[in-house]
């Protein structure tokens, strides 16, 4: 066996040990974001998964992706270190796991850390008003987001958003965010 | 006035601006890449439109996403400017019957404007 393909296996053993269905690394466009969508719904779909379940997770990877899309375009086109990012889905048996990860300048971590903390700390009454108001409120950025990516994942999440940020050098930090999202059904809600 | 007809495709609605046969609806998913560029015609159209008679506004949305949702309250901003000036216009939100999210959003929204909203479940 050639030892220079080893890391196939240990990645091979890695993405099954996580449960991952879908992994994508690389740069991120709409296109991109189509097929990615396209594969995790035709996984869904094969799986038989709840119609309700399989629209919360479209719904998350679709502000994520879009997040992403729409952050990196600011770091330019021909910057690889810093274009780049991750994007995966685990499935167990209880949960979906939608998982990004990239890169963003320092000066702008406490602002999305803020943001996040502010998130996890209402509660889904308080979401919907922070929602409503955001809706009213702001306008489109020139980037198109409308400030609403992250309070919309954690409504169709219902669970408190991890993150993770990781110093990479003076001017960037790496910025790792988790949603999950229950299988199981939810009565009475 | 032109009609506005254009087909969906896998992250565009579906749309439908026809005043000579007094249809009006948005349907499928949105999540254009640029949804302001993509919905200024709609905006448009609607600022120069003035219905004849009453003006039922139909969204039957799959999906959308949280940039569109901007969109749809520049379209219910706009009809409820249409309303202001004495036209009858009501909106009919149609939602899938296990689609609790998409249910919520109508409401949502019907709390955003002064115009009658209709959720129906299909």
């Amino acid at each position: 066996m050639d030892n220079s393909l080893y890391y196939i296996f240990d990645l091979h053993k890695t993405l099954s040990a996580q449960n991952i269905i879908l992994v994508y690394e690389g740069e991120f466009t709409q296109e991109i974001t189509k097929s990615v969508l396209s594969m995790a719904e035709k996984n869904m779909e094969s799986v038989n998964e709840e119609v309700s379940i399989k629209k919360k997770v479209f719904n998350v990877m679709v502000e994520c992706l879009q997040n992403i899309c729409k952050h990196s375009e600011e770091f330019g086109s021909n910057n690889d270190e810093f274009n780049t990012a991750v994007f995966m889905i685990g499935k167990e048996n209880n949960e979906y796991k939608i998982t990004s990860g990239n890169v963003i300048y320092n000066d702008r971590v406490d602002i999305v850390k803020k943001k996040l903390d502010q998130i996890n700390s209402l509660d889904k009454e308080g979401l919907k008003e922070l929602y409503k108001s955001t809706l009213s409120s702001t306008e489109l950025s020139d980037k198109g987001g409308a400030g609403l990516g992250f309070i919309d994942m954690a409504r169709k999440s219902g669970q408190k958003l991890d993150y993770d940020f990781h110093k990479m050098n003076d001017e960037i930090s790496f910025f790792a965010l988790q949603s999950k999202i229950s299988r199981a059904k939810l009565f009475g809600e | 006035m032109t009609n506005i007809n254009l087909e969906g495709t896998e992250d565009t609605p579906k749309i439908i601006l026809d005043g000579t046969n007094n249809i009006f609806e948005i349907s499928g998913r949105s999540l254009p890449e640029d949804c302001a560029q993509f919905y200024k015609p709609i905006l448009d159209w609607l600022d120069a439109f003035t219905p004849t008679g009453a003006l039922n506004f139909v969204f039957k949305l799959d999906y959308f996403n949280t940039a569109s949702s901007k969109l749809i309250l520049d379209i219910l901003n706009r009809l409820e400017k249409i309303k202001n000036k004495g036209k009858e216009v009501k909106i009919l939100w149609y939602f899938s019957e296990d689609d609790e999210d998409m249910q919520e959003a109508g409401e949502e929204f019907s709390e955003l404007v002064e115009v009658p909203f209709q959720l129906e479940s299909y």
